[in-house]
């Protein structure tokens, strides 16, 4: 889990809710430092703002390591929300403010459903899930295409807000928010 | 596939106004007043900016009325920065707070740096789509704002100063109440829940020179025993989160990188700056030095290697030297 700025106590407790339940070891544990980075298997980048954790990333020299694993197929990878924005290979309204990780062959559109007074609750069906999900989307980004093996698990009308491609995934919601555990869980799994 | 209808869905519920704060968290709320400082604010990795005429240090040196900043420069800012525009409205004054939100505004500060509007009412914020954050300089002031509505609660400290005694003293106000609830009886609670209703009901004496009972309506429709009951539910959350449901920054005096940090470390999930950083000689410089401080708040190499050559921080002010009728922190209760 990489805690430098957002939602960080609320995955953390949900993950660890996960492994509780799950016959699995690990532990979900902050990620403050680089030397921090070393002794994880998978890495939560939370929601929160995408040009303030990209800063702490680049200056922390977590973006480097991060992206060295990334190179040699070696983490897992789920992003939430401002997560998402980092974990695409493109961004629409590109900025030299953010630095992303290109884990996934997504592009990725910021605030697309617009500013906070349209901020909204939904039930969305999950692929792979038997029931819907309650999704809260914060100032959320959308997934405005996608290629290579990158797969949809979920939409919201026209506009994709779920993927995943081998194992990274990237959804534009937050999870973290609600007791749901279903995609901490899949997560997990897929690590 | 349909597009589906976004006016149709559900927004402002608590989850997301709460949610909203919970993504400023480790974060840094710069005050701002041009697109240009906007802009400085959002390269040097703020999470908000506040939107503002003036920032708190001028407000008390320009005196008279402080409302609301010109919309004009609100919208600049919104149409500038990608990251949340935050604006303030006065205590009490919920028509400043519509047209904030129908603005676009991301979050509403009902602040105490402008003069208050309203002598007996905060806003029902309960009753807008967008979020409210609030200030406070203990427990009771924090609850009474949580159970009006308010999504983030902020320590009040004494804006304008670039002096964090009085933060500190707020900060450590509400977490020594929030430990000393652990120690206390539910009847001890109930009673200390009564004593947080009595602004309330000293706000209807006051109108209508008439004294309460358990049926007296005193905000809204809400009567006294139902609000004591709802005050009460939040304190025993309180006792068992041992923290605010809400997210908690700290606010009023934060000039240095150190003085974020200190603020961190005594428990708050993140800071305001507001004259700290554009009152500063080389604000660029200062605005990511604060931002990595709260980033690494306990890590001292960290916050001795960003404090170096910062510049001057702004003069400041001794908190004894400003008159009592001159404190912003008395505004609100």
């Amino acid at each position: 889990m990489v805690s430098l700025q957002g939602a960080v106590s609320e995955h953390l407790s949900s993950m660890n809710r996960v492994f509780q339940k799950s016959e699995m070891k690990g532990q979900a544990v902050l990620v403050r430092q680089l030397r921090d980075i070393d002794a994880c298997d998978a890495l939560i980048i939370p929601g929160g703002e995408s040009t303030t954790i990209s800063r702490i990333l680049i200056n922390s020299g977590m973006y480097k390591v991060i992206r060295e694993r990334i190179m040699h197929d070696d983490i897992a990878l789920m992003g939430t929300c401002a997560g998402c924005v980092l974990l695409g290979k493109e961004l629409i309204d590109s900025t030299t403010d953010i630095k992303l990780l290109e884990a996934l062959d997504i592009q990725v559109e910021r605030n697309a459903f617009g500013r906070q007074k349209q901020s909204f609750e939904k039930q969305i069906d999950i692929k792979g899930f038997s029931t819907p999900y309650n999704a809260v989307f914060i100032r959320a980004p959308v997934i405005t295409r996608i290629w290579g093996s990158c797969e949809v698990l979920a939409s919201v009308g026209t506009k994709i807000v779920m993927a995943r491609q081998k194992n990274y995934l990237a959804m534009s919601f937050h999870p973290e928010l609600t007791s749901d555990l279903r995609i901490h869980q899949y997560f997990l799994e897929m690590i | 596939m349909k597009e589906f209808d976004l006016s149709k869905l559900r927004h402002g519920t608590d989850l997301i106004k709460r949610g909203f704060s919970k993504m400023q968290k480790g974060g840094v709320i710069m005050d701002v007043t041009t697109v240009e400082q906007a802009k400085i604010a959002e390269k040097s990795g703020a999470v908000a900016v506040m939107a503002l005429e003036r920032v708190p240090a001028d407000i008390r040196a320009y005196g008279g009325v402080a409302r609301m900043a010109d919309p004009t420069i609100i919208k600049e800012i919104i149409n500038t920065v990608s990251i949340p525009v935050m604006a303030k409205a006065r205590i009490g004054h919920f028509v400043e707070a519509q047209a904030l939100e129908a603005l676009g505004v991301d979050m509403i500060d009902e602040s105490e740096v402008l003069t208050p509007a309203d002598p007996f009412f905060h806003i029902d914020k309960r009753v807008f789509t967008i979020p409210f954050v609030c200030g406070c300089r203990n427990l009771g002031e924090a609850i009474r704002r949580i159970w009006e509505g308010a999504a983030m609660i902020r320590t009040k400290g004494e804006a304008g100063t670039g002096n964090i005694i009085e933060a500190i003293r707020h900060q450590r106000m509400v977490t020594r109440m929030t430990q000393a609830l652990k120690t206390m009886q539910m009847a001890q609670i109930r009673k200390l829940a009564d004593e947080y209703c009595q602004s309330y009901v000293t706000a209807f004496k006051t109108l209508t020179n008439q004294n309460v009972d358990e049926k007296t309506a005193l905000f809204g429709p809400t009567t006294y025993s139902q609000l004591k009951k709802e005050i009460n539910e939040i304190l025993i959350e309180i006792e068992k989160l041992q923290r605010l449901p809400v997210v908690n920054f700290a606010a009023g005096g934060v000039a240095t990188p150190a003085d974020a940090a200190i603020m961190m470390q005594l428990g708050s999930d993140g800071v305001f700056v507001g004259s700290g950083i554009f009152k500063s000689k080389n604000p660029e410089k200062r605005a990511k030095a604060i931002v990595e401080a709260v980033a690494h708040f306990d890590e001292p190499e960290m916050i001795a290697e960003v404090s170096k050559n910062l510049g001057d921080a702004m003069l400041g002010i001794d908190i004894s030297s400003i008159p009592k009728d001159q404190l912003l922190q008395e505004r609100g209760w």
